[in-house]
Order: C-alpha cells, then sequence, then structure tokens
C-alpha cells in the first residue's frame, strides 16, 4: 500500500519536471546563464511572447501571429499559411528536445518579429514561459 | 532443361550486375516504379524534408534544375529567403544542397522532371511557379480561386490545391481547390 503511494508520488514528479525541462533546455539554460543572464522568469517571458511590434506592412505581430494564441494548439505560419503543431510540450512531446533547433528557430523568429536577435535573458525567460505550457 | 535454367540465372545475374553498375541512375528502382515515374519523385531525404518543410511543404528537388538550386541553396541566399532567415548549419547545408542538386529536374528520370528540365533549358528561375510548364498548367485559374483564397493566398503553396504534393504527384485528377469544390476536375 505505501509501496504504491510512493511509486505514485514518484511518478507524478517524474511527469511534471518532464514537463519543465529537457536535456536540451538544461544545456540552454546553462548557456543563458554563462552569458550572464540569470533568474529567469515565466512571467515576463509571458508578456514579451504576447508584445505586439509593428509588421513590415504596418500590421501588429508577436510570437502568436504563427504560433496562435492559444498554445495547447496548432498555428499557422502568417504568410505561407502551413500548420505549426502545438507549442505546448504539455501536448507535444517532441518539442524542446534539442538545443540546436531552439536556437535556431529563437535565431529566426527574434529577428521575424522583432527585427533583432532575442539577448540571453529573453530567451531564457521565453524557454521558461513556455515549459510551463 | 537444367542447363537452360543456369544460363537464365546467369543472366539473371549478369543484369544484376549491370544494373549495379547503373546504380547512379537508379536503373532497378526505376523499373520497379515504373507506373510512377509519371509523377516527380517524393522527398527521401529527412534533413531536407525537416528544414525545408518547416516553413512550407518541400518542395522536391526535381520541380526546379540544379542551377536554380545552386542558386537557392546557397548561404547568403538562405539569409533572406523570400524576406525570410531560413539560415542552416554549414553542414547540413550542405547535405541539403547535394541533395537537391542529385535529384534536381534535369538528373531526374520522372516525367514531369523531365519537361520542367526542358521548359528552363535557358533560364534558371527562383521559383518554381515561374517556370513556363508550370506556368502554362496554370494560367487559366481565376486569381480568385488562388490569391483571393484564404485557404491557397499563393500559387506556391503546391499542397493546397494538389492533394496528393507531399507524394510527388500533381496529376488533374487529384485536385482539389478548397473553396471552389466544381474546379478542377474539368
Ligand atoms: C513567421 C512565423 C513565426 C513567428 C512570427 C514565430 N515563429 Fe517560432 N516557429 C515558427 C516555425 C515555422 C517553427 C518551426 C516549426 C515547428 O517547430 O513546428 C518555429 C519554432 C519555434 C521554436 C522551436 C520549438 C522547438 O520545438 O524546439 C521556438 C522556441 C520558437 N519558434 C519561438 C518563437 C518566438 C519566441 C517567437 C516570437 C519572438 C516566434 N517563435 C514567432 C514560426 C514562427
Ligand atoms: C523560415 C521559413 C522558411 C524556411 C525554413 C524555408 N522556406 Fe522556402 N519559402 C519561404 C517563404 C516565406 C517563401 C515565399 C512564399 C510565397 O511566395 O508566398 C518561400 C518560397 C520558396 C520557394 C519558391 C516557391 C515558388 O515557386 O514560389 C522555394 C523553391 C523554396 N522556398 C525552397 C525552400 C527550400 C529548399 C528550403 C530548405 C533549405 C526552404 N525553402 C526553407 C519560407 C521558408
Ligand atoms: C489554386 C490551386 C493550385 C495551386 C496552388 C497549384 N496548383 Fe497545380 N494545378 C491546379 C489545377 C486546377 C490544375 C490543372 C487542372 C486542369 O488542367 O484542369 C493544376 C495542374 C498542375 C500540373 C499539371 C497536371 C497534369 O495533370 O498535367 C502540375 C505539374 C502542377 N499543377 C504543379 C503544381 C505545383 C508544382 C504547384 C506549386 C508550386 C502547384 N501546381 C500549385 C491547381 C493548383
Amino acid at each position: 500500500m505505501k509501496w504504491h503511494k510512493l511509486l505514485l508520488a514518484l511518478g507524478m514528479l517524474a511527469a511534471a519536471s518532464a514537463a519543465l525541462a529537457t536535456p536540451a533546455t538544461d544545456e540552454l539554460f546553462a548557456r543563458y546563464k554563462s552569458a550572464g543572464a540569470a533568474g529567469f522568469d515565466a512571467e515576463r517571458g509571458s508578456k514579451n511572447w504576447n508584445r505586439e511590434v509593428q509588421g513590415e506592412a504596418g500590421e501588429m505581430v508577436s510570437c502568436t501571429a504563427c504560433h496562435g494564441k492559444d498554445l495547447g494548439k496548432e498555428g499557422r505560419h502568417r504568410k505561407t499559411d502551413k500548420v505549426i503543431k502545438p507549442m505546448a510540450p504539455s501536448v507535444n512531446k517532441e518539442r524542446y528536445t534539442d538545443a540546436k533547433k531552439i536556437e535556431k528557430w529563437f535565431k529566426r523568429n527574434c529577428n521575424d518579429v522583432w527585427s533583432r536577435e532575442c539577448t540571453a535573458q529573453e530567451k531564457g525567460d521565453l524557454l521558461k514561459f513556455l515549459l510551463g505550457q | 532443361m537444367r542447363t537452360n535454367f543456369k544460363a537464365a540465372l546467369l543472366a539473371a545475374a549478369l543484369l544484376m550486375a549491370s544494373g549495379s553498375a547503373l546504380a547512379e541512375t537508379n536503373f532497378w528502382q526505376w523499373l520497379v516504379n515504373f507506373s510512377r515515374q509519371k509523377e516527380v519523385k517524393p522527398v527521401d531525404n529527412k534533413a531536407y524534408l525537416e528544414e525545408c518543410g518547416s516553413c512550407h511543404f518541400a518542395y522536391q528537388p526535381g520541380l526546379l534544375p540544379g542551377k536554380s538550386w545552386a542558386k537557392l541553396l546557397d548561404e547568403k541566399a538562405l539569409a533572406d529567403h523570400f524576406g525570410e532567415d531560413a539560415t542552416l548549419d554549414k553542414d547540413v547545408l550542405k547535405s541539403i544542397h547535394d541533395y537537391a542538386m542529385e535529384n534536381a529536374a534535369e538528373k531526374s528520370w520522372y516525367k514531369r522532371s523531365r519537361k520542367i528540365a526542358l521548359a528552363t533549358e535557358d533560364d534558371a528561375p527562383l521559383r518554381i511557379t515561374e517556370v513556363r510548364y508550370i506556368k502554362r498548367k496554370h494560367h487559366d485559374i481565376p486569381e480568385k480561386m488562388v490569391k483571393g483564397n484564404k485557404d491557397v493566398k499563393s500559387q506556391a503553396y503546391c499542397n493546397a490545391c494538389h492533394t496528393k504534393a507531399e507524394e510527388g504527384i500533381f496529376d488533374e485528377d487529384t485536385v482539389d481547390i478548397p473553396n471552389f469544390p466544381n474546379r478542377g476536375h474539368d
């Protein structure tokens, strides 16, 4: 009986921590720290994710322009209309499992939306926010 | 009878050997897939599918000639790829570039690729939609079904109308223009 409860608790712990980090994101958080960033904050990440800036054609864009408002659902590329799989790791287990892939898209998408690369602090905050979805 | 059988085996073996000598053109695969050779070779490279299929459907290399791919799949060109940053790591870029060059229209046995190779003999378009053969096949589709169609938007999104585009099939029987159910089968 006790055994079962312990196992269950362990299992839940494993499930919860799996959603909040992957070896790839551990690696990235460490890298961002060594670049001087600290105290990664999901709240700040969420604000940046939703922050709207003016796009080339005068329209307002944010990270949600392609990934959608609901991270548990599919998004659509704002130019090509291609379906983008959900960003929330709770529904899409393939998310945030490859450090190279994450960095590649941070570079492309920060440039696309903000016309500049994101800082280590911004990336850490965004990642913290995304992992909690 | 026995000797006949042996002779047949020998002949088969010889044929096989010459087949592998022709490996570059993939003669045996070509023979087996003969019926499918009418279309475009489907993408069979994981890196290409993943990297070139993330923002739009992964265009088959057989849809453009090598000289077009050489211009598109260049480090500098990818930094401004139709207004997008599509840069890749050096090693990934090399494998994708080589894959596209090896399977470019003029290298392919597939019928549509042969037509594309022929239509691009004296130019190197950056867009498949600018290949004369492709343009001709679509010139009578009204704007309202393409640009004015919220589920298509551009002639470049082949898979919006060609339901089997991912398999390299563009046959008119597999066309279904969204929101215009009566078009495509005429
Ligand atoms: C123009 C469309 C577009 C916009 C705008 C956009 N993204 Fe993306 N994003 C994509 C595409 C396409 C992918 C790759 C496809 C996939 O992974 O399903 C991607 C992937 C990612 C990934 C990688 C996820 C993983 O599984 O590793 C991250 C992280 C990301 N985006 C963050 C952002 C952030 C942060 C913003 C806002 C600054 C943003 N995106 C805005 C299109 C966009
Ligand atoms: C970051 C997003 C992105 C990535 C990654 C990407 N593309 Fe594109 N691609 C685009 C956009 C946007 C267009 C323009 C679509 C339009 O005209 O509406 C385009 C257009 C094209 C066209 C021209 C289509 C036509 O006939 O009009 C080709 C060919 C092409 N891409 C090939 C590739 C290849 C090969 C790769 C892999 C190395 C790749 N793309 C990766 C965004 C991307
Ligand atoms: C707006 C919808 C639409 C889009 C987008 C589209 N096509 Fe087509 N395509 C058609 C229709 C309709 C036909 C012709 C049917 C007919 O002849 O009646 C056709 C015909 C073709 C044919 C000739 C088929 C045959 O049986 O001879 C080819 C090849 C082709 N398309 C390739 C492409 C490629 C490659 C792309 C993307 C670069 C593309 N198409 C994008 C609608 C579309």
